[in-house]
């Protein structure tokens, strides 16, 4: 017997739920996005903690130290010839320019003055990698708008530089390449070769780049006007670098306190005008071209002579002298066991970083480790800008404002 | 060109007291300032016509336990982006009254920076929006970079300190 009406009215009746009387209410309730720790969109390991109210972010709230590893307490039981290990583990992309920063702050506290072809030889180095970390940045700024090719083409580059790293002190990455008073090691003519052929390859590739992305119309659209920053409050925020250039500002370190021979090469600073995501993206683009011009100068003009400065005992000593020579021997020993006293002193370094102004400020006692090491990590110093920067735009647009800042996870948590 | 013979003196006349302890090692021009000057002389450094020391590079702490009454200090570096100079202010405060006035009203940048030197001397930046630890965890109970913990294990026996370094 059948009890139920099973008509097709009554079966859609009861299957569809009560509407409530008139319009539809919308609640203005924020939702919470939690992006990172890990997510492949920020490159390195740090949380945001965003409030969206639909599409539009309203706050961000950041937390970083995830890959804290101490580097400043490490650095007060450690003598100084192995700190600059681990100068290498903070901007990864770059880790020349923050071995030759610490060497260069340490020759300034010692008072050893380099060989000029050490200079030389520093400054080809630390330009190429100023070239490896804004390839990087670029082509990951790429990715993350969605056009994987242009990284593609870049990293075969990088990997190039890579070689040449490889021919000057045997590492890739964690480079600690040169020593204090000069280089470990000369030029190599297979290291010349390698950066000739560097020299001649790059310039094709990056031009394709550009080609592929300086003005292509979806391109400039994700860019154009994202995420400006006045130079005001970028320079209230500490900006330094290519950020800060972005925004107008044409402050470079090495024009500005030339270190390591700087002031004999000619070179531009390129500056942009509203600080946006495109303005980072071309003032890299140019610095590019700007380091390539600057190795160049460097690998023509290189001068002869000694790699490295007369100072014994602070220079390790090439291996034949060890073998041969008793003083070496002492040298040798006493630099490698750490029992080298520093003079007292307080000094304040800056390199132009990859990222900015990368700063060491150390105050030594006389000891063999240095009493206090500060450095000044760019990215963490402008990192903190990042919510006012993305306040108001699209979770999409907001990862393109990220990955132009290039935070570097490292150099963020030292 | 500013020397530092020009600011330190501007300095001095402007405060007087309150500034000691001038000193230019590897010619950056380093000076104490007590607690209760040390904003008005950012704001006066930050707003002067000719100096216009109006970035701040670097604020950072440090441990000096053996100097009863002035355990603590905060070193900020700042410069003039347009006319090149640098200068080094420091501030000395004693183990147990260690508050020092925050900088964030001058500058967004020392956020961060203060936030850090608390999180690692346990600094207390009076007026910070913020003041929590940053890059270690909430639950840590001690403040790391001070002298008293030291990094090795100091009840190993094999490695003396006069050997090995220290």
């Amino acid at each position: 017997m059948v009890t139920e009406d099973l008509s097709i009215d009554a079966v859609e009746a009861r299957n569809t739920p009560a509407t409530p009387e008139g319009p539809i209410q919308y609640v203005n309730e924020l939702t919470t996005l939690n992006l990172g720790p890990t997510h492949p969109a920020t490159h390195g390991i740090f949380q945001n903690i965003l409030q969206m109210d639909g599409e539009k972010i309203v706050s961000g709230e950041q937390t970083i130290g995830y890959i804290h590893r101490a580097f400043e307490k490490i650095s007060e039981r450690r003598p100084f010839y192995q700190i600059k290990a681990l100068t290498d583990r903070m901007n990864y992309c770059s880790s020349p320019i923050n071995n030759f920063g610490w060497d260069m702050t340490m020759e300034k506290l010692l008072g050893v003055e380099v060989p000029k072809r050490a200079q030389y030889i520093r400054v080809i180095m630390m330009e190429l990698a100023r070239i490896s970390d804004h390839l990087i940045c670029n082509g990951i700024l790429g990715v993350d708008a969605g056009a994987f090719t242009g990284f593609l083409y870049l990293f075969q580059q990088r990997e190039e530089i890579y070689e040449i790293y490889e021919e000057m002190c045997g590492a890739r990455l964690t480079t600690n390449m040169g020593r204090v008073g000069g280089m470990e090691r000369d030029l190599s003519p297979e290291a010349i070769r390698k950066i000739r052929k560097f020299i001649k390859n790059f310039p094709p590739v990056m031009r394709e780049f550009e080609k592929l992305f300086n003005r292509n119309r979806i391109f400039m659209d994700r860019l154009v006007d994202v995420g400006p920053i006045s130079a005001e409050r970028a320079l209230n925020y500490g900006f330094t670098g290519p950020n800060l250039r972005a925004a107008g500002v044409d402050y470079d370190v090495r024009v500005m306190n030339p270190y390591s021979s700087y002031e004999d090469f000619e070179f531009d600073i390129p500056v942009g005008k509203s600080g946006d995501t495109y303005d980072r993206f071309m003032v890299r683009n140019e610095e590019i071209w700007q380091s390539l011009r600057i190795v160049e100068q460097a690998l023509e003009n290189l001068p002869e002579g000694p790699y490295y400065a007369d100072a014994p005992e602070y220079y390790l000593p090439p291996k034949q002298e060890v073998y041969k020579n008793m003083e070496a021997l002492i040298y040798h020993f006493k630099i490698v066991m750490g029992e080298i006293d520093a003079p007292v002193g307080e000094v304040y370094h800056a390199v132009e970083g990859g990222n900015g102004e990368l700063g060491f400020y150390l105050i030594s006692d006389g000891g063999r480790a240095p009493y206090r090491l500060h450095f000044r990590r760019p990215c963490f110093i402008y990192y903190q800008a990042f919510p006012e920067m993305c306040k108001g735009t699209t979770l999409s647009d907001a990862i393109v404002i990220m990955s132009s800042l290039n935070v570097i996870a490292g150099e963020l948590d030292a | 060109m500013l020397t530092n013979e020009a600011v330190a003196q501007d300095i001095i006349q402007q405060f007087g007291e309150a500034v000691s302890e001038f000193d230019d090692p590897f010619d950056l021009l380093t000076l104490t300032v007590s607690r209760e000057k040390l904003i008005p002389l950012l704001q006066y450094l930050k707003d002067h016509k000719t100096f216009q020391i109006s970035f701040l590079t670097d604020l950072t702490g440090v441990h000096f336990p053996d100097s009863p009454g002035r355990e603590f200090c905060v070193v900020y570096h700042a410069h003039s982006l347009i006319n090149n100079y640098r200068i080094r202010l420091k501030v000395f405060l004693a183990e147990n009254d260690i508050h020092v006035p925050t900088a964030t009203i001058l500058y967004e940048s020392a956020n961060w920076m203060e936030r850090e030197t608390f999180d690692f001397f346990g600094i207390l930046f009076d007026g910070h929006p913020k003041l929590q630890r940053i890059l270690n965890m909430e639950e840590m109970d001690y403040f790391p970079m001070r002298k008293q913990y030291p990094l090795e294990d100091g009840t190993r026996e094999d490695k003396i300190d006069a050997l090995f370094g220290r």
